[in-house]
């Protein structure tokens, strides 16, 4: 019996149409859009100017505050101007224009395909190198990885747990990284160890993947302490708390940190780009991006610069075919639907996914027939029917009370929903309504 | 601008539920068992069946349209489910006037006072029937006797069920395989164990109800029948007749599992179907009816919101 | 026996009476009577407007404050503060008549749709997560929660323009839609003399260029208003102008320079000039509209 979490949970269509495709590198665009805030927590401070030339791997903002990471150019060219652009957020942020001319790095970047296994460095070094990566999880959340590998005093991680997961439907860029960057994924994931003095790692993957869980399998036997979990198929389990609990049977309490049950989860996303930054010196600046779905003509796993304009991938995935509904930055159930095709790949975009006009549309809402079919499905054990109308209704105690703010956002009431109701639409309202509250109470 | 892109909070794919297709699972899931009444009981059946799909069909959209003013969705199939749910917990051959009041009871007075499907605190089949069986008490306590198909509706020989023997201290009991398939007068849906495990097992495995509330149901009035015959096996039938006579399993997979009225949680459901089988087994052994499971039914759908507030689901990481 | 009866019924009901005056005694609740005096003044909406829950915490609020300079029932005025202050012997303080004014005229030929919103219609819901529909992120997304929390029926969305409309007769300006609106566009303004009154319908803090590339209707923050105005009453903060209705004489010289007709005025008679284009007959004609674009 392969292991999963124990509450909850749907299996949805997955879809996974470029999976097995190699990874193409993207040529830089004409023209990159840098978002400055592209990560959980304060954006980045710009440290350069108009008319400034920069080399991809040059510091274009430094991090503002403790939870926050610096930003570094893509491409190298020239700035041609500090403005506004909307963003994956749909509101308009400041953000950093470049040119692109050529293609030149800082000459501190390590760029020869020799793997390099070995690191001697100590794990405050370690933590210094990817913070000053600008390294954030690359799962989609985008929370800054250095506050995660600095645990707060008194508490101690006993174990590092890999999410290669991938329970989104369609994503594959995970996929494509473990199956063909396996040993500098694995080397990043023992720097990780030593980074928070574990000795002992797992790496979690969903048995759809099994030509990923047999090669790092293989891989992971020339590694200290890695071991490889294939884990039944149910989504949300790329969810820290129900990673965890797969893995470790443990659940976090309510209101705690993974750390409590004494957990690091990381992305291997994130382990890969902790490889580049410490063995390789390059900051995070481009990532694995996969360009999917009905609406595009060959979806595809890309190699793509951050701030390459969406338009850019899309072409290159062979265009849109048909009517396009929807451009999706993410996967179906947790992405963000973009305005235009203009919005910048950032480093949180594991995914593209372009639906077209007949998939894209919401069916009606209709009155909830208390199935209790979201009750059955929520994997944090909540009421979403119940949440949704205490938010409709303004009544904030009441979501209170029954654990709004523990929602995870994974969209399986929605999903399940015979009657179509927008649950999570309200309930994210609610979440966030409740979470002012309690923190005005507190202060 | 015909290609405006379109923007909506996540979650973006849905898994193609609607009510429809819980409602049309749920009567397809009742197939069986009315095949059984049809073969048994003849041209009743299909009379009182039809009759109460059309008043509860024809009252909801009259409601709908000109009292409520909103549009009819008749279509999703939920006022056909009570028309054939409230059909099979009434004899197969009760005059068609009477069918046409119990559906305008179960839909008029039942359901959409409420505000309609989704708002209604007692099942509304069961708020037909109990109607009925209190306004009407010789009617809807005599049974035809199963025949073969075809039969003539009103002529046919009628006579008790088993469970008023039951109460009568009879110990005759009937076959093992009459039970099963059947073979028994009774209301016209609720004979047959076989067709009606059928349909729960056609309901779990397409998902459309968990097992919670029926298994509940049934074990309790198991052990509570089970102590009851241990204890005094002359007065008291064993639980294998308690469960597969009367409206028991018709009430604990079809009734008693209503969405609208069930509670949410896993725990709520268990505690909501023990209390069903309890105030079964009490009313059929100690009570003055001798069939208690409208009633059980309802009693619990009133406590519906109690057992929501004090059984929450199981909350993940909570104490 | 009949006796036994009485006794029995008699001795039960002075028990009750007993326990109940006990009761009542020792559970009584000491509470000022010119609460409830100054309650009967109230217009019983119970609309919360004034801050306080309903009219009895108003009430409350009204006779245990030390002077009623800071309280206020928007929806009774100055009529009803002033019999309060007669019942607690007190001053009101002086307060003019105010309305809910809708600070935005974007409206569908303005402002063309650039994607289409399929999300709960719900402003707050979709205002987290969007700037709204069209290139204006500052304005009107027009699922109406203003009209949801309105408890008196006074603003509605009109289906012609996509926005809100305030019924005059109807509105109390207890201040609900100006807290159900995400975007802040709705404002409590001076009712002014004869309803009449000037605001800049629009929010948009945006430069002038892409504020007027997203909406034909909007402020561009020319100034030019601000230069214009005789009496000092128009500030111009981020991008967008502000009429101080404190200072405004409504001489409607703004209204004229304008270039986007982004400054609205209400309830006046027609210009002299009759300058048709500009002024009064701006707003009615967006009203009656009639068109049918899918909005």
């Amino acid at each position: 019996m392969l292991r999963t979490f124990r509450l909850g949970g749907i299996h949805p269509p997955e879809n996974k149409l470029s999976a097995g495709k190699t990874v193409a590198i993207l040529a830089p665009p004409p023209q990159v859009i840098i978002p400055l805030g592209q990560h959980i927590g304060a954006p980045a401070q710009a440290v350069v100017a108009k008319g400034d030339q920069v080399k991809a791997g040059t510091l274009l903002a430094k991090a503002a505050g403790f939870i926050s990471a610096p930003i570094h150019s893509s491409v190298s060219g020239k700035i041609t101007k500090i403005d506004q652009a909307v963003d994956a957020s749909g509101y308009a942020r400041p953000a950093i224009y470049i040119d692109v001319t050529g293609d030149e790095w800082e000459e501190t970047i390590d760029r020869s395909e020799t793997i390099r296994r070995e690191c001697t460095l100590s794990s405050q070094e370690i933590v210094a190198k990817i913070t000053a990566a600008g390294i954030v999880g690359l799962g989609g959340a985008t929370f800054p990885t250095h506050v995660k590998l600095t645990p707060p005093p008194g508490s101690k991680a006993g174990i590092l747990i890999i999410n290669g997961v991938e329970c989104e439907p369609y994503l594959t860029s995970d996929h494509a990284l473990m199956l063909q960057r396996g040993e500098e994924t694995l080397t990043g994931v023992s720097i990780l160890m030593k980074a928070i003095g574990v000795d002992r790692a797992i790496i979690g993957i969903e048995n759809n993947k099994p030509d990923a869980i047999s090669h790092l399998r293989t891989l992971a036997r020339t590694f200290a302490g890695i071991e490889i979990m294939p884990l039944k198929v149910q989504y949300p389990q790329g969810g820290e708390k129900q990673l965890i609990d797969a893995v470790l049977r443990r659940q976090v309490r309510s209101g705690a940190l993974p750390i409590s049950a004494g957990a690091v989860v990381q992305n291997v996303g994130t382990a890969y780009a902790v490889y580049e930054a410490v063995q390789k010196n390059k900051p995070l600046f481009e990532r694995i991006v996969t360009i999917t779905g009905r609406g595009v003509a060959n979806p595809s796993n890309f190699l793509v610069r951050i701030g390459t304009p969406i338009r850019y991938l899309i072409e290159a995935a062979g265009g849109l075919s048909g009517q396009t509904g929807k451009i999706i930055g993410g996967g179906p159930m947790m992405g963000k639907a973009l305005v235009s095709a203009d919005i910048p790949v950032a480093k949180g975009s594991s995914g593209i996914l372009v639906l077209p006009r007949e998939e894209a549309a919401r069916k009606p809402s209709l009155p909830c027939i208390r199935c209790a079919k979201c009750v059955a499905v929520c994997p944090m054990g909540l009421n979403p029917t119940l949440l949704m109308t205490a938010t409709e209704f303004v009544q904030w105690e009441m979501a209170e009370k029954n654990y709004i703010v523990d929602c995870i956002e994974c969209g399986s009431c929605s999903f399940t929903c015979p009657s179509h109701r927008p649950l999570l639409d309200y309930i994210r309202l609610g979440k966030g309504k409740v979470m002012n509250i309690i923190r005005t109470r507190k202060s | 601008m015909e290609n405006k892109l379109i923007i909506s909070p996540s979650p973006h794919i849905h898994s193609g539920d609607n009510i429809g297709r819980n409602m049309y699972g749920v009567l397809a899931a009742l197939i069986p068992a009315f095949a059984v009444s049809l073969y048994y009981f003849g041209l009743g059946a299909l009379i009182v069946t039809a009759v109460s799909v059309a008043s509860c069909v024809v009252v909801e959209y009259l409601i709908q349209k000109y009292l409520m003013k909103q549009t009819p969705a008749i279509t999703d199939g939920s006022a056909i489910l009570t028309g054939v749910l409230l059909a099979f917990n009434l004899p197969s051959n009760l005059p068609v006037w009477i069918v046409v009041i119990g559906a305008i009871a179960a839909i008029g007075i039942g359901k959409m006072p409420f505000g309609g499907l989704g708002n209604n605190i007692f099942n509304p089949a069961l708020v037909g029937r109990v109607f009925l069986l209190i306004s009407f008490p010789a009617q809807m306590t005599t049974w035809p006797l199963p025949g073969r198909f075809p039969m003539d509706y009103v002529d046919a020989a009628t006579g008790a069920t088993l469970l008023s023997k039951l109460n009568e201290g009879v110990s005759q009991w009937p076959s093992f395989v009459d039970l099963l398939l059947g073979n028994m007068g009774g209301s016209l849906g609720e004979v047959s164990a076989a067709a009606l495990l059928l349909g729960f097992a056609y309901l779990l495995a397409r998902k459309i109800i968990s097992w919670h509330i029926p298994v509940a149901v049934v074990g309790t009035v198991a052990a509570f029948t089970g102590i009851m015959h241990l204890a005094d096996p002359l007065s008291y039938a064993g639980p294998l007749i308690h469960l597969m006579s009367g409206g028991l399993l018709l009430g604990a997979i079809f009734m008693a599992t209503d969405y609208v009225t069930s509670p949410m949680s896993r725990s709520g459901m268990l505690v909501y179907g023990a209390g069903i089988g309890l105030l079964t087994s009490v009313i059929r052994l100690f009570g003055a009816y001798p069939e208690g499971v409208s009633f059980a039914i309802l009693i619990m759908n009133a406590l519906t919101p109690l057992i929501n507030t004090y059984f929450k689901p199981k909350h993940f990481g909570g104490k | 026996m009949i006796l036994i009866a009485i006794l029995t019924l008699g001795g039960i009901g002075m028990a009750g009476s007993v326990l109940l005056y006990a009761a009542s005694k020792k559970f009584e609740v000491y509470e000022n009577p010119l609460i409830a005096e100054v309650q009967e003044a109230l217009p019983a909406a119970n609309c919360g407007g004034c801050g306080y829950p309903g009219c009895a915490g108003f009430a409350a609020a009204c006779v245990n404050a030390s002077s009623l300079d800071d309280l206020l029932c928007p929806v009774g005025g100055a009529d009803v503060m002033n019999r309060v202050a007669a019942i607690l012997g007190q001053n009101a303080a002086k307060t003019d008549p105010k309305i809910a004014v809708v600070r935005c005229n974007g409206n569908c030929q303005a402002r063309p749709h650039v994607n289409r919103y399929d999300g709960a219609r719900n402003c707050a819901v979709a205002s987290a997560l969007y700037g709204g529909e069209t290139g204006c992120s500052y304005g009107c997304l027009g699922y109406g929660d203003c009209a949801t929390a309105c408890t008196f029926g006074a603003i509605h969305i009109n289906p012609a323009t996509g926005l809100p409309e305030v019924i005059e007769e109807k509105c109390t300006s207890c201040g609900a839609c100006v807290k159900a609106c995400p975007k802040n566009i709705i404002e409590l303004r001076n009712k002014g003399p004869k309803s009449r009154r000037i605001y800049v319908s629009c929010v948009n803090k945006d430069k002038g260029g892409p504020a007027r590339k997203a909406c034909a209707n909007a402020c561009i923050g020319c100034s030019k208003c601000v230069k214009e105005c005789p009496f000092d009453a128009i500030q111009m903060d981020s991008n967008v102008a502000w009429i101080d209705f404190r200072k405004c004489r409504l001489c409607r010289k703004c209204t004229l320079v304008c270039p986007t007709k982004a400054i609205h005025e209400l309830n006046f008679p027609p210009r002299k000039e009759a300058a048709t284009e500009a002024g009064g007959a701006k707003t009615k004609d967006i009203i009656n509209e009639k068109t049918n674009s899918a909005c």
